[in-house]
This record gives structure tokens, C-alpha cells and sequence, in this order.
């Protein structure tokens, strides 16, 4: 079990920064991001973790960060849309998916975003199959999800080697 | 896609308090009295009593209470507000106000209420003589579901006091009808309201009527705390107590002579819930749409919309059209099917073409596409060589089928509301640095408004597209070019952009501030529309759709793979291509939700039983692997560059393609409603083993020869 100094908050990663969060430790992951930090690239669109909306990268792994508790990360590293926009892997996703024009209102976007880098991160070169499997958890009501395992299918042809 | 787009959640607002809405849980009670908690001082309660001119909301008619007074009329209806600081706080207090109901029995069937809010009669010819020659008469019954939009974004809205100015900033479509409601709402409280849409996701109709009614909340309860209040819906909230798609009952009665439908008796009832929101308007277009794309010389239709004691239904994509579409799509398959006629084959015998008068006695003015669209969608999808395959079929667990069918949907306003009542004005504002801004109140609500509106201009005046800047509408700084709707914003609000750039283009003086503004002009072309008589051209012009479904269906689990899903469009010419294919797939989907798996019910109390995504499901990327859609050019010489309405119309068709399909697979008789989901499957194909008459089925069949009806027989299905 985990001591945690309420004086000094729950420390770990955030986009590859050491932070500390003073939050509850009950306080779920998104709260977190989104009001103490403000990062609200990560949107939230049930809070029960049936959307997706809150998808977030923990270790590399696509978690809904509506169920986690901050409690539960100490030291583990964090990756939101914010930090991952950085990357060069970001660039190729973003090129891809505005030629297949996979955005429209945008709000399933940056989890959207993430759960195509946990994907990629697994299988470099993924078929249409494991695309619609890998992008399962996150609901688009906009796209109708075409456009958007066009866009990851073009990526991974055009990041290849990236990943 | 950077996720650096703010949503109204993401805004830092000084001073900024929250708001959190109490809902009754009973559907039809008066309240005797209210009981709060103790408040600590930093929570105000905000009810009818503060309301400072109106406690009613405007939306079409003014009957739904910003706060419930002394009844509630659904559970949901909104009681009060407590506002603060901390939102943990108030919805913790929240749940300790107790509320003393006298309970009254809800009224939850539209069939069963009293309460009748619309009803419209129209038709031609001659019915009953039609009755009388026919060799045959049909008549069924059919009922589709509640729909929730579920766009992704939840509804929510900040309201801003200011120096006798309210503002109100958030997720919306409309604008202008949430600065009306406004405006209405606070009477003198406001010498001025400002409403600015920020970027919004996803509204599908949702984010059409509701928003005003939380503008008109929030926007009390900023005027009583004088401080900034915002108040972003919980997802089962907004789900369990905003605005839905209209529940329906549609009757039909068809004459058949020689082979041809002669006259069809139609009679539609939609559930309106407990208040009028934008039930009238959803009525018209639905019993506008009932007879379908068919030539029927003898019509008589019948429409109503009663009030029950359940969530108010609104807009959502289709608007009243998925309803009565879904009817007369599976009537005519049935009809098809009893008279041994392959159903499409039938269908494309009595279809509209141009020139041919419309169901309210106006014209289809322009070419009528639909035998194009069917060529492709047979080219693309084998329909018909599959239909008959699978007629064929003698496996017992897995079972085939394909379906079709054919719809129109109505381009814009129905009816004159475009030149009575909406007036749209644009402006092109071209500064001295020579790039132009677009002004008009459309709302991008992802289908991609900002960017078909900077392309028409930029065309027009041969600019880079970085020269056009499109921003979100704010009512302090756009005309109102009328509200994101009806398929509207592009063909008609384009096009009056489209003629500003032209004017621009003549008198472009560089370097220097220039204004063009622009009024929208009824089409001359247009027979006036007799609103009272529903006589004249409902629509400038129509949209055309085939859409075709084919599944597998596993007889032991109920559930049905999608094989193949082909959607084939004539949306004029497409502006952006990709803008518009990504709309006919995001539209596809809703309507293969509506026609399978979006299954919302209430329990007898009058409860919404599916109040999140775990029991409410809509498609994910999975569901539906090999959708093919395409679009078929037919250029339409009122809108930009040939543009017609598109964004609605791709939900239409796919209920009754999907139905027929799974009615050929499970071949077990007909299908009459939507949601038809693996449950209803096992049901039905359970009844059916057992009983040979089950009483779901509502059809009967009178043939001159006989002049008897004939008993349904659910085990036989041709076709
Ligand atoms: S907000 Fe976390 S899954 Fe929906
Ligand atoms: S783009 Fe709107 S939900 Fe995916």
C-alpha cells in the first residue's frame, strides 16, 4: 500500500513532467487533468467509462481516465493529448486524419487520437478488422467510424516504421 | 484533433459559480410543498419565482415552465436550481430536498391521452371511390421507438450577467432561437442578449430546442446570483430529460388496382411528451412524407400529436421522416410480398418522376433521381440476384437477407417558414487587410458548416481559403441567417453567400472596408404553401436516397451481422465530397441504431428505463464493417454550385432496408416496428413456432375476388 503525503500530493507523470496532484486521492483521473491542471483536451463524456471521450495512455496502456482514482497512479506516467501532440507519431495522425476528413464535431477526437497510438503501438500494420476492434471502445456519433479506420489505415501506411 | 478546441466545459470564466438542476422523479404529480435542507450561504435556490417576466420557455408555443410552479408533467421536468461554488456540494444537497407530490396517474400511451396538441388533415382525390374499385385493400399498423441523439458532447451552457446584458455561451445549433427564448424570458430584466455558440459536440436536432430551455434556467439564475452560472449535463441526465425523437403509430390503408397502389388512408400519431416543443413542425414533415415516393392519385392523411407524460420529443436528424418513411417502405414490401411481386420491382413501378404533383398537391420541379439511384445501388450491392438467392435458402440457423428502400426527404423549411418567418440575412464584412469574413447565425455542429461556407466564397471571389474566416456565430455580431436545421444552412444560407461573394466580387475595392449583405428570396418556381390546407410545394426541392441492408442472421442468438450497407445519395452536387460522405456514414449508422439496438422504454411510473451508454447502445466502430456509400450528381440550379440539402437524409431509409432484410432472414412473417432488436428476434421467432396468428400482427388483406379478409398468415412470405 502506498503512503501518501497529503501535504505533498500524488506524485507522477504527466506528459513526461513530474508532477504532484493535491486532489483526494478518491478523485478520478479526469477531474484531475481537466480542473487541477487544465488540460481539457481530455473531454468527458459519460463518466462511467462507456465512451471514451476521457481516453488517456497510462504506461503506454488506453485507459478511460473517468475510472480511475489519482490515488491509484502514483508514479506511473500519464499521456494526454497535450503531451502526445508533441510527438511525431501525433503528426502523421493528424495529416491522416484530416485527408479522410475523420474529425467532425471533434469531441471523440483526442481519445480517439490515443486509443489509435495504443493500437498502432500493438500491431504496427493493423487490418481493417483490428482497427474497428481496436477503436471499439471509443463511440463516434458523428463519423459512422468510416473515415476515421480510413485515417488510421492511411497512417499506419504513411508512419510506418514510427511505430 | 489537437484537443486545443474549447467545448463549453473548457472555458475559464472569472468568478464563475455552477448551477445544478432538480428534476422531479414522479411523471405527473402537483407539488404540495418543497422541503430544503439547510443551505449554507454560498448556495442560492433559484425557482419560478425568479423568473422576472415569463416563467415559460419559447419555443414554438410558450407551454413548458422554465421551473415547474405547482406540477410536474414528466420525470425530468425541472423543479429548481441550487447554485454555488462547489458542484460536489450542491448535488449533494440536492439529493436531501424532499418534495411532498400529490401524485396523479400518468398518461404514458399517446393512444390513450385525452390530450391532443396537433392535428392536421390533408389529401386529394378520391378516396373512397378508390376504396371501392380496388381488387385489393391492405391495411397495417406500425410503431417506431424513442431515439436519443446521444452526440457526444452532453448539452451545457454558461449564462453571463452584465450591465443590464445577459450572455449566454455554450453547445447549441440555433442561436437565434435561444436569444429569442431569452429575450422573451427576461423582459426588462435585459435591455440587451447575447448568444454565442461555442464549438459544439454534436446536436443531430438535440442541441435544437433544448438549449433554450437551459438557456432560459441558467440565464435566471445568473440575474438572481449576479454572478456567471454554468451547467453542463450529466450524461444521464441529459439523456433521461432532454428532448428525444418522437415515438410513432402510423396506420395505413392502401388500394391496389391492376397492379398499382390506387389510394392509401393514412393515419399517424406521434407522442409529443409532456410539452409542444417542436412537435408541430416534426408532424408536418412526417405525414407530408407518409405516402413515400409513390404516385398515389387518391390520399387522405391523417395526423396527430398527443401529449403524454414523458420526456418532451423534438428534432432529431429526419425530423418526423424516419417515421412515417419507415412505415410506408415496409407496407409497400408487405403489399409487394402478398402479391407476389418482388418488392422492388413493385416500388419502382409507381414511382414520383418530374413534374409529377406532390403529396400536397405541389410539383417535383426537378429531375426525380431515383431510378439512377437504384441502378448503382443494384450495381453496387447484387440486391436483387441476392433477394432472390436468399429466397431461396434452406439453412436453419444462419439465415440470409437483403433489403431496400427508397425515400425523398425535404430540402429546408417546410412550408413558406423561410420567407414568413426566418427571413435569413447574411454579410460578407471584407476588411482592409482583404480577408472576408462570413457572418451568419449557422452553428457548426461537426458536419462541417465553417468549412463548405469558406469554400463558397472563396470560389466565388478566387481567394485562398485561408483569406475566409469563418467564425462561431455570435448574435452581437452575425445577422440571423436563421437556425442549423432542416438540411437548411448549406442550400439556402449558402447560396445567399454564395450571390453576397458574386456582389462582393463586382464592386471588391482593395485595401478598403467593405459590407455586402445579403436577403433571402423565395423561389419564384415555388406553389405557395397553404399552411391550413397543406396544399402547395412543402419543399423547394428534395433529396433522394436508396439504401440497401444485408445480414446474417443467427436464429439461435437472435443477433444479425451486417453483411453489406450500401447508402446511395443525390444530394445535388456534393460541395466538400469528403464533409458530405462523412455525413452519409455518421447518418447511416444513427439509422441502423434506430433500426436494431437503440432501444429506450419507460417503466409503468413513467421512468426512462436507459438513461446511460451501458443500456442505451449505439453502434461502435464494429458494428458496421463494409458500409459503402456514394453519391450520384444532380445538379440543383437554386443552390450553391447544385448543393441540396444532405445531412438528414442518410438516417432516413435505413430502419425499413434493415427490417426487410431481417424479415427475409428470419422469414417468419412480418416485421411492423423499430427498434427490432435480438430480443424482439427471439420473441418473435419463438410466437411464431407456437401460435399461427399471433396478435402483434395488425394486417389485413380484403381482395375484390373474395370480399373477405383474409386471415393473416405469418408463415407465408415471398419475395
Ligand atoms: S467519460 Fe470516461 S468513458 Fe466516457
Ligand atoms: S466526431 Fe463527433 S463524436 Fe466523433
Amino acid at each position: 500500500m502506498q503512503i501518501i503525503n497529503v501535504q505533498t500530493g500524488i506524485p507522477f507523470i504527466l506528459n513526461d513532467r513530474p508532477v504532484r496532484s493535491l486532489s483526494a486521492p478518491g478523485t478520478r483521473l479526469l477531474d484531475v487533468l481537466r480542473q487541477e491542471f487544465h488540460l481539457t483536451g481530455t473531454k468527458c463524456g459519460c463518466k462511467e467509462g462507456e465512451c471514451g471521450a476521457c481516453a488517456v495512455l497510462i504506461n503506454g496502456r488506453l485507459v478511460t481516465s473517468c475510472l480511475v482514482a489519482v490515488g491509484s497512479i502514483a508514479h506511473q506516467a500519464v499521456l494526454t493529448i497535450e503531451g502526445y501532440r508533441k510527438t511525431e507519431r501525433f503528426a502523421v495522425l493528424d495529416e491522416a486524419f484530416a485527408e479522410m476528413a475523420a474529425v467532425q464535431c471533434g469531441f471523440c477526437t483526442p481519445g480517439m487520437v490515443l486509443a489509435t497510438e495504443a493500437l498502432l503501438s500493438e500491431h504496427p500494420h493493423p487490418s481493417p478488422e483490428e482497427i474497428r476492434q481496436g477503436l471499439s471502445g471509443n463511440l463516434c456519433r458523428c463519423t459512422g467510424y468510416q473515415a476515421l479506420v480510413q485515417a488510421v489505415s492511411t497512417a499506419a501506411q504513411k508512419g510506418a516504421g514510427l511505430w | 484533433m489537437r484537443g486545443e478546441a474549447l467545448y463549453v466545459d473548457d472555458l475559464v470564466i472569472e468568478g464563475l459559480l455552477y448551477g445544478r438542476l432538480l428534476h422531479s422523479d414522479r411523471a405527473r404529480a402537483r407539488i404540495r410543498s418543497i422541503r430544503l435542507p439547510k443551505l449554507p450561504p454560498e448556495v442560492t435556490v433559484v425557482d419560478w419565482r425568479d423568473a422576472p417576466a415569463r416563467n415559460q420557455i419559447h419555443i414554438v408555443q410558450d407551454d413548458m415552465p422554465i421551473f415547474a410552479k405547482d406540477e410536474v408533467a414528466y420525470v425530468g421536468d425541472v423543479i429548481l436550481m441550487l447554485v454555488g461554488p462547489d458542484e460536489q456540494e450542491l448535488q449533494n444537497l440536492l439529493s436531501r430536498i424532499q418534495i411532498d407530490y400529490q401524485e396523479l396517474t400518468p398518461v404514458l400511451d399517446p393512444q390513450l391521452s385525452q390530450q391532443v396538441f396537433f392535428d392536421y388533415h390533408y389529401g386529394h382525390g378520391q378516396v373512397e371511390q378508390a376504396f371501392a374499385e380496388a381488387d385489393h385493400i391492405f391495411s397495417e399498423t406500425f410503431h417506431t421507438g424513442l431515439q436519443e441523439q446521444a452526440y457526444l458532447e452532453p448539452n451545457g451552457l454558461i449564462a453571463i450577467p452584465g450591465n443590464r446584458k445577459m450572455t449566454v455561451r455554450g453547445s447549441m445549433q440555433c442561436p437565434y432561437y435561444v436569444k429569442t427564448a431569452l429575450v422573451r424570458a427576461l423582459g426588462e430584466a435585459a435591455d440587451q442578449v447575447q448568444v454565442v455558440q461555442e464549438v459544439t459536440g454534436g446536436g443531430f436536432g438535440g442541441k435544437e430546442d433544448y438549449p433554450s430551455v437551459l438557456a432560459c434556467q441558467l440565464a435566471v439564475a445568473a440575474l438572481k446570483t449576479g454572478r456567471p452560472v454554468k451547467c453542463i449535463l450529466n450524461r444521464r441526465e441529459d439523456m433521461a430529460t432532454t428532448t428525444k425523437r418522437h415515438p410513432s403509430r402510423c396506420h395505413y390503408k392502401v388500394a391496389v388496382k391492376a397492379g398499382q397502389v390506387t389510394a392509401m388512408d393514412i393515419d399517424v400519431l406521434m407522442d409529443s411528451g409532456a410539452y409542444t416543443t417542436l412537435s408541430p413542425v416534426v408532424l408536418q414533415r412526417g405525414i407530408i412524407g407518409a405516402p413515400g415516393v409513390y404516385r398515389i392519385p387518391n390520399l387522405r392523411v391523417h395526423g396527430q400529436a398527443r401529449k403524454t407524460n414523458t420526456v418532451p420529443n423534438g428534432a432529431f436528424r429526419g425530423f418526423g421522416a424516419p417515421q412515417t418513411f419507415f412505415a410506408v417502405e415496409m407496407m409497400m414490401s408487405h403489399i409487394a410480398a402478398a402479391l407476389n411481386q418482388e418488392p422492388l420491382a413493385f416500388k419502382a413501378r409507381q414511382l414520383v418522376s418530374q413534374g409529377d404533383e406532390t403529396s400536397t398537391g405541389g410539383r417535383y420541379h426537378f429531375y426525380v433521381s431515383l431510378p439512377d439511384l437504384i441502378k448503382r445501388a443494384e450495381e453496387l450491392s447484387h440486391y436483387r440476384e441476392k433477394r432472390q438467392a436468399y429466397a431461396r435458402q434452406t439453412a436453419q440457423r444462419y439465415r440470409r437477407g437483403i433489403g431496400i428502400a427508397l425515400i425523398y426527404h425535404g430540402c429546408g423549411f417546410t412550408g413558406n417558414s423561410e420567407r414568413d418567418f426566418i427571413k435569413a440575412v447574411v454579410k460578407l464584412k471584407k476588411r482592409t487587410d482583404d480577408r472576408v469574413e462570413v457572418l451568419a447565425s449557422n452553428a457548426d455542429i461537426g458536419q462541417g458548416i465553417k468549412t463548405t461556407f469558406a469554400k463558397i466564397v472563396a470560389d466565388q471571389l478566387a481567394l485562398p481559403l485561408e483569406q475566409i474566416i469563418v467564425n462561431n456565430p455570435d448574435t452581437d455580431k452575425v445577422p440571423d441567417s436563421g437556425p442549423t436545421v432542416a438540411s437548411r444552412s448549406l442550400m439556402t444560407v449558402g447560396q445567399l453567400l454564395a450571390q453576397a461573394a458574386a456582389r462582393l466580387k463586382q464592386v471588391w475595392e482593395p485595401g478598403k472596408e467593405q459590407v455586402i449583405e445579403e436577403h433571402y428570396q423565395h423561389p419564384e418556381y415555388m406553389i405557395p404553401f397553404d399552411m391550413d390546407r397543406f396544399a402547395g410545394d412543402a419543399y423547394p426541392t428534395y433529396s433522394w436516397a436508396v439504401s440497401v441492408v444485408e445480414l446474417e442472421l443467427d436464429r439461435l442468438t437472435g443477433t444479425a451481422d451486417i453483411l453489406g450497407a450500401w447508402g446511395i445519395f443525390d444530394v445535388g452536387v456534393p460541395i466538400d465530397y469528403n464533409i458530405v460522405q462523412g455525413q452519409m456514414q455518421g447518418g447511416f449508422l444513427q439509422g441502423l441504431g434506430y433500426a436494431c439496438m437503440e432501444h429506450l422504454t419507460y417503466s409503468p411510473a413513467g421512468v426512462p428505463q436507459q438513461t446511460s451508454f451501458t443500456d442505451y447502445i449505439i453502434p461502435t466502430a464494429a458494428d458496421v464493417p463494409n458500409l459503402v456509400t456514394d453519391l450520384v450528381n444532380n445538379p440543383f440550379s437554386h443552390g450553391p454550385y447544385g448543393a441540396k440539402g444532405a445531412g438528414e437524409m442518410p438516417m432516413v431509409g435505413v430502419a425499413p432496408a434493415y427490417l426487410e432484410a431481417l424479415e427475409q432472414a428470419m422469414n417468419c412473417g412480418r416485421l411492423e416496428h423499430v427498434p427490432f432488436t435480438a430480443e424482439d428476434v427471439l420473441d418473435r421467432l419463438s410466437d411464431a413456432d407456437g401460435h399461427l396468428h399471433p396478435d402483434f400482427d395488425t394486417w389485413t388483406w380484403q381482395s375484390k375476388s373474395e370480399a373477405e379478409s383474409q386471415p393473416a398468415d405469418p408463415r407465408q412470405r415471398k419475395g
